[in-house]
């Protein structure tokens, strides 16, 4: 099989040796922080040297850090990225460079492009697109069922041959149960990850909000949060049946955390995500019928949020997502019925969760896992750790230093940003992709 | 042309919804529309208050009674009234508001009054006009003129609307009509109680402060003003309920089941009703029926409220 981390042509290239010294060094596999420096050779991790540098290494380019954090890049599980077929709305070279600013080094491509990721030539497209075009690893994955249908198989061997690294029908889910249950069980030759939008979508309608006084008030149609619990129970009913690895992509209700939980308590190969909106804001959110606001699954009640914080914090969720998801400007300048859902979110994945591990909602350790190496460890990418011969995919960051998101600095090809406006708190000073600056703060 | 020197009681330049309202506003708004039901009484209806004004009912869901009865009510005070219905199948519809309200605004009108299907939209177009922006009903979300109509009529035979006790009856869910009755009803005093089946009922209803009964026998108990509302035909077979003919002998007003009210109570109905869905002939056409005079008062109302938003314009 591939290596999916190969597709970018700065990591060959480069046979020059770096040196990133007074760094606060946090890994977050281990959770341990500590000064030190980080040793780069090859596009990888040479050596991880805690404490002080007794001598860099002849020839060496050194960058002092001067005491700020130094983490794996952010390896961010769900993003659309516009090709092929939404040029329109993003490329792999804009979303790329908007990546490369908010500190992220891997993003995977969710399938609903057009045509849609569920054959290995359009795999092989995005990642020779991504590898001339992209200034981060951009690994795809590939769709569960053909043409995103939810009846047929789609060729999981032959697509991760070809470099896919998860199965999803991005924000569709299987409705039919016997082809999830195939799809699981048939995942389990090649111990594919399975990433389900678990969403009932007969039970949801065409509901835009989350049930309560707010969306009674709004006169807005609602969508019962039950629409996901059933279908997590579903799935994790089929999980028991298959062995399959299961991992829920976006979890918003409080019920479903206690669902994962209890799965995870069982032992079944579970595991789940959250996006930064369904963490940071909430459906009071969308008051005016702000459209920006306006995502799938909607913004939940403020005890959701906590909720899934506090399952952050406990390892219950494991990883955080952008859910990136550009809209141009005209699918949003509707009333919000009618609206696009989603949000871009690859600038801000880092400095929102950096907020709130800075208001306390969260631990810093915890959130940089949950953004490095835990979804490296579920994609089986050789990166998101502060590891000897893995990617030196690597992130410094100012987490204290505040500041602003302007909508002018948006680098996102669409600028449909729930965050646009909002103080931020944590900084990325540099983010290097196999040991190659693709972003120094000016 | 100096501006008035006394501040005006209505202090909006749009009318959006009841919500946010105070009971003040929507009383001067009522004091407005008594005095406009005496002009419309007479024989010479015409005010000069909007001469020179351009006034357009902007349809984006066909209408024929909210739509006329604004205009009689721009005709009467004096404005120049232009009625555009837009086809909604044509364009896709969000464009169709956003473009047409440039448009539109690009002809310098006085005041826009707007329907459309989706809550909020008439807000999104008022943030894209300079004039004012009167909302005739946004999807399931308000339908401001429809309360205040029914306010003044509920005023007008009940001398009072504090402490009456007031059933809005049928599909609330979906009906903008029943969320500003309650919000302009409460506010001004009245005890509101929302009786429907299970399935039209919106989710957390009871926290709008109101009473919720799926019976109506109970839920009419002792009101002084039964309210119904419209089922739109595309409910009424197998969706929200089984079929039409269920749905009238569990929640349909006869006269059976509003023996139940007080027996001075009285009957609304916005309208246009389906006899033998929501409530029967006999109780539609009879002597405690209000549905009437509920129509004339729409054209009061609706005069009251353009002279009100019109003290905000340039040069009143």
């Amino acid at each position: 099989m591939t290596n999916p981390l190969m597709t970018n042509p700065l990591m060959s290239s480069r046979t020059h040796l770096r040196a990133l010294i007074n760094a606060d060094l946090l890994d977050p596999a281990t959770g341990r922080r500590q000064r030190g420096a980080v040793l780069i050779r090859d596009g990888l991790i040479a050596e991880v040297v805690r404490g002080a540098l007794p001598a860099a290494p002849e020839g060496a380019e050194v960058v002092d850090c001067q005491g700020a954090l130094v983490a794996p890049g952010v390896v961010d599980m769900r993003a659309f990225l516009g090709e092929p077929g939404a040029e329109y709305r993003e490329t792999l070279k804009t979303a790329s460079r908007a990546a490369a600013v908010g500190g992220i080094t891997t993003l995977v491509s969710t399938p609903e492009t057009n045509p849609p990721v569920d054959n290995a030539a359009t795999v092989d497209f995005i990642r020779r697109r991504a590898r001339d075009n992209a200034i981060v690893h951009v690994a795809p994955a590939a769709a569960l069922t053909r043409g995103l249908e939810g009846q047929e198989l789609a060729e999981y061997g032959l697509l991760l041959e070809a470099g896919a690294v998860a199965f999803t029908d991005g924000a569709r889910s299987i409705a039919n149960a016997r082809v999830m249950q195939r799809a699981m069980a048939y995942a389990r030759n090649f111990d594919a990850l399975v990433m389900h939008h678990a969403e009932d979508a007969d039970l949801t309608g065409d509901g835009v909000a989350t049930p309560g006084e707010l969306a009674s008030r709004m006169g807005l149609t609602a969508a019962p949060r039950e629409a996901e619990t059933i279908m997590l129970e579903r799935d994790l009913r089929l999980v028991r049946m298959t062995g399959g690895r299961y991992h829920a992509a976006m979890i918003t209700h409080a019920q479903s955390v206690e669902l994962i939980r209890q799965a995870k308590d069982e032992g079944l190969p579970v595991t789940c995500g959250v996006s930064i909106n369904h963490l940071a804001l909430n459906e009071h959110d969308i008051s005016g019928y702000r459209t920006f606001f306006k995502v799938k699954p909607p913004l939940r009640p403020e005890e959701d949020r906590l909720a899934l914080l506090e399952a952050l914090e406990d390892g219950v969720i494991d990883v955080i997502v952008s859910d990136h998801n550009p809209q141009d400007v005209e699918a949003k300048r509707l009333p919000f019925g009618e609206a696009a859902a989603g949000a871009i979110g690859l600038e801000t994945l880092l400095p929102v969760a950096l907020r709130l591990a800075n208001a306390g909602s969260v631990s810093l350790a915890r959130v940089l896992d949950a953004l490095t190496a835990r979804p490296a460890g579920l994609l089986g990418l050789a990166c998101g750790r502060l590891a000897k011969d893995t990617a030196a995919d690597l992130i410094v960051v100012d987490t204290d230093s505040a500041w602003v998101y302007e909508r002018e600095a948006i680098r996102s090809r669409s600028k449909n940003s729930p965050f646009e406006g909002g103080r931020m708190e944590g900084q990325v000073l540099r983010t290097l992709v196999s040991g190659v600056d693709v972003h120094v703060a000016g | 042309m100096s501006a008035s020197p006394i501040l005006p009681a209505f202090p909006h330049r749009h009318l959006l919804g009841i919500e946010g309202l105070t009971a003040a506003e929507l009383t001067t708004l009522l004091d407005m529309a008594d005095e406009a039901v005496a002009v419309s009484r007479q024989v010479e209806k015409k005010r000069a208050t909007l001469r020179g004004r351009t006034q357009i009912n902007l349809f984006f869901e066909p209408s024929t009674r909210t739509q006329s009865s604004f205009e009689i009510a721009g005709k009467r005070l004096g404005a120049d009234v232009m009625n555009m219905s837009v086809a909604s199948s044509s364009v896709k519809k969000g464009e169709t508001l956003i473009d047409t309200a440039m448009t539109l605004n690009a002809m310098r009108p006085d005041i826009i009054i707007v329907r459309h299907a989706q809550a909020g939209a008439v807000q999104l177009l008022s943030q894209k006009v300079a004039c004012s922006v009167v909302n005739a009903g946004d999807g399931a979300h308000e339908h401001p003129t429809q309360a205040l109509l029914d306010a003044l009529t509920i005023r007008r035979n009940k001398g009072r609307i504090e402490g009456l006790i007031v059933a809005v009856c049928g599909d609330i869910l979906h009906s903008r009509v029943a969320r500003s009755n309650i919000l302009a009803l409460q506010c001004l005093g009245a005890r509101v109680r929302c009786v429907a089946p299970t399935t039209l009922l919106p989710p957390a209803i009871e926290r709008f402060g109101v009473e919720v009964h799926t019976d109506m026998k109970s839920g009419l108990k002792d009101a002084d003003i039964v309210m119904m509302l419209r089922l739109q035909r595309e409910r009424m077979s197998g969706s929200f309920i089984p079929s039409s003919k269920e749905y009238f002998r569990y929640w349909g007003l006869d006269e059976e089941k509003l023996a139940c009210a007080r027996p001075d109570a009285l009957v609304m109905h916005p309208g246009p009703m389906n006899r033998g869905v929501e409530i029967s002939s006999e109780v539609a056409d009879g002597g405690q029926s209000l549905i009437r005079e509920q129509v004339e008062m729409g054209v009061a109302v609706r005069m009251a409220v353009l002279e009100a938003v019109a003290q905000h314009l340039p040069d009143y």
